[in-house]
């Protein structure tokens, strides 16, 4: 079956009635948690995952596919706003977005960064249409050295190229990866790191972690926290764009893609590099540069395109390898292990139905997005008014509530205020939640790829060598080890790597990413992330 | 002795504003002008921003009464920072701007202004806005 006959087979069950309202409701959902700072489409997915066993499975991933996309798009409204970036991948859009809004120009902003995500995740979706079968063609020829080093890859990069401190991201992988060695080994059937608790030889549930960390974390995180403040939001009316709005917006719309898609796609993708990227392009690039800094619209445009892009992007990798490289994917992979799918290569094969559902639900997402975000920007901005204590209750009721209910036991609930109070004391101490999730999901699968490599092998070491793949692929895992080392050297060798950043779409993440902490370095008060970042390589 | 009025940058914040001012010419006394939020939303927009507070300001000055801007965000109430203002001042009267309120809405929020009038211990005025 190619790839066009499968695809309208997707939209074939994506638009059934009440698959149509999943997808609404995952939206409306993504959207408000993605307004809300703090909030992000990670922990609500997490949170819903209990709810939804119930459901198809299919409904379910429309669903969460809705409030993947939603998050994005919700981001920047409150950073155009409100200067208060809703998602971690919005914090760029603020530079130029609440510029452009305090100078009377909210609506041309929502509007560019709405149009903008919308163009951006039609393309980075149909260019995930385009790539996932050909990874997948690529990736079931792989064998278990190959895939045990891809995923090493994945979890160093995630954690080494993202982040502020490796020292920091390391903490976290570790713990990650500590929590999902917890229970019975499945290969000798030893009980591991169970304390003798009969109740932990099963293992730690994925919801009840996920829901601990982000949402029992980030409520105990902002009641500890509650800074009191209380601004005022810019009041704005329907969002739109004149003649020359749309003339300026839409190359950088463009460009933002080229950027979001490839980091996304890449195991350190994430959105934060991408949209730093495309800010730094428009900024060069721009026939008025004295507008920047006082709200370029093409600044607004370029960073919101890339980010739903790179959205897109980090898709190919979960649903052709079964690989996460954001916290969303990585709790969406977690639901396909709730459901008893596999996920992996095979998955196109085994669940065609599901998975075009799923892609061709995000073009229908993308496509609701625009329609409820354009008329709607000014009442999303009202939620930011809900008090956030009362905000929080509810979090910690449906934590609680989901946690119970995935296994019936009250036990979970100890787990989940323990795993809570990990949470609460990752944020307290800067460590990165995100290799956390990663290194929990990933660590036992790598592990089982890795006792199958080594039983393959007879035990020897070299069998984890044994393939072509596998030795490019350690390779750059050393290039991303070594890379603070290297970027010293080639820093006082006199020819940095500076003017490679307009390559950096296309060159691998660490070199990259080593660029865009270059860049924050040279104007630091732009992006205090990036040059922070910058302060940890030096 | 003072008179104290709550103030919010809208419509029915100014008029009261207005009145109180008129009080206090009248009554040859201070103004205690009290805008205050419980600053648990990241966004309230009855808070004045430093540019409404400027403009607030100028306005008190160019009248020429002597006044006391409290502008304070301590996770309190605005009806319990008036009275406590009202205590502290010794007001002999309280300002407040009313709005329209749907019984639904007061069910759920209450009301500002209802709190005030039940527990105030002096004469409280309720200005509307102007209808235009």
């Amino acid at each position: 079956m190619d790839v066009w006959s499968s695809l309208l087979d997707g939209f074939a069950t994506a638009a059934t009635p009440a698959n149509l309202l999943y997808a609404l409701v995952g939206v409306l959902l993504g959207t408000a948690v993605g307004v809300l700072p703090g909030l992000g489409p990670a922990m609500t997915v997490a949170l819903l995952l209990p709810v939804t066993y119930a459901l198809e499975p299919t409904s379910a991933f429309i669903m969460f596919a809705g409030i993947y996309y939603g998050g994005m798009y919700g981001g920047s409204t409150t950073s155009i706003l409100l200067n208060t970036p809703g998602e971690s991948s919005s914090v760029v859009t603020a530079i130029e977005g609440n510029k452009m809004a305090k100078a009377g120009r909210a609506s041309q902003a929502l509007a560019t960064a709405a149009i903008g995500s919308f163009v951006a995740g039609t393309i980075g979706t149909a260019l995930l249409v385009l790539c996932a079968p050909v990874v997948v063609g690529f990736a079931v020829s792989l064998g278990s050295p190959s895939y045990f080093a891809i995923m090493v890859l994945a979890l160093l990069a995630v954690t080494a190229v993202l982040g502020t401190s490796r020292v920091r991201g390391f903490s976290a992988l570790g713990l990650g990866l500590a929590l999902g060695l917890v229970g019975m080994d499945y290969t000798t059937g030893q009980p591991r790191l169970t304390f003798g608790l009969p109740l932990l030889s099963d293992g730690l549930d994925v919801v009840v972690v996920a829901v601990a960390i982000f949402a029992v974390g980030e409520a105990l995180w902002v009641a500890a926290h509650l800074r009191r403040t209380a601004s005022q939001i810019i009041p704005v009316g329907k969002p739109w764009m004149g003649r020359d709005d749309w003339k300026r917006s839409w190359k950088p719309w463009l460009r933002g893609t080229a950027y979001g898609f490839p980091f996304g796609a890449l195991p350190a993708g994430g959105a934060e590099i991408p949209t730093f990227l495309s800010y730094v392009t428009e900024k060069r690039l721009t026939t008025r540069p004295e507008e920047f800094g006082h709200g370029a619209i093409e600044g607004v445009a370029g960073p919101e395109a890339a980010n739903n892009a790179s959205a897109a992007g980090t898709l190919v990798p979960m649903l052709s390898l079964g690989l996460p490289t954001n916290a969303t994917a990585a709790v969406m992979l977690a639901a396909f292990t709730g459901y008893g799918i596999q996920p992996g290569p095979l998955l196109f094969d085994r669940e065609p139905q599901l998975v075009w559902a799923l892609i061709a639900s995000l073009f229908i997402g993308n496509a609701l997005l625009l329609l409820i975000n354009l008329p709607l920007a000014p009442a999303w901005a009202r939620l930011l008014q809900i008090p956030r204590p009362y905000l929080y209750a509810g979090i910690l009721f449906f934590a609680t509530l989901g946690a119970y209910s995935v296994n019936l036991q009250a036990f979970d609930l100890a787990i989940l205020l323990v795993l809570g109070l990990l949470g609460f004391a990752m944020r307290r101490f800067g460590l990165p939640v995100l290799p956390l999730v990663i290194g929990l999901i990933l660590g036992p699968r790598a592990e089982e790829q890795l006792r199958k490599s080594l039983q393959l092998s007879g035990g020897e070491v070299s069998g984890l060598w044994s393939e072509p793949v596998a030795v490019v692929v350690y390779v750059i895992v050393a290039v991303i080890l070594a890379w603070p080392l290297l970027a010293k050297l080639l820093r006082r060798g006199g020819s940095g790597p500076s003017g490679g950043s307009a390559a950096g779409g296309t060159t691998d993440a660490p070199h990259a990413s080593g660029t865009a902490a270059l860049a924050g370095g040279r104007d630091p008060e732009r992006s205090l992330s990036l040059s922070h970042r910058s302060e940890a390589r030096a | 002795m003072s008179v104290v009025v709550g103030y919010v940058p809208s419509p029915e914040g100014e008029a009261a504003l207005e009145h109180a001012m008129r009080e206090v010419a009248q009554r040859a006394t201070r103004l205690v002008v009290v805008n205050t939020s419980r600053g648990d939303a990241l966004v309230d927009q009855r808070y004045a921003q430093p540019d409404q507070v400027r403009t607030l300001e100028e306005k008190l000055d160019a009248a020429g009464l002597e006044h006391v801007l409290q502008h304070t965000i301590r996770g309190r109430d605005a009806a319990e920072e008036i009275l406590a203002a009202a205590a502290e001042h010794r007001a002999e009267l309280i300002v407040l701007g009313l709005r329209r309120r749907t019984p639904v809405g007061k069910l759920i929020m209450g009301s500002t202004a209802q709190r005030v009038l039940l527990d105030a211990l002096c004469p409280v005025l309720a200005v509307k806005a102007p209808t235009s």
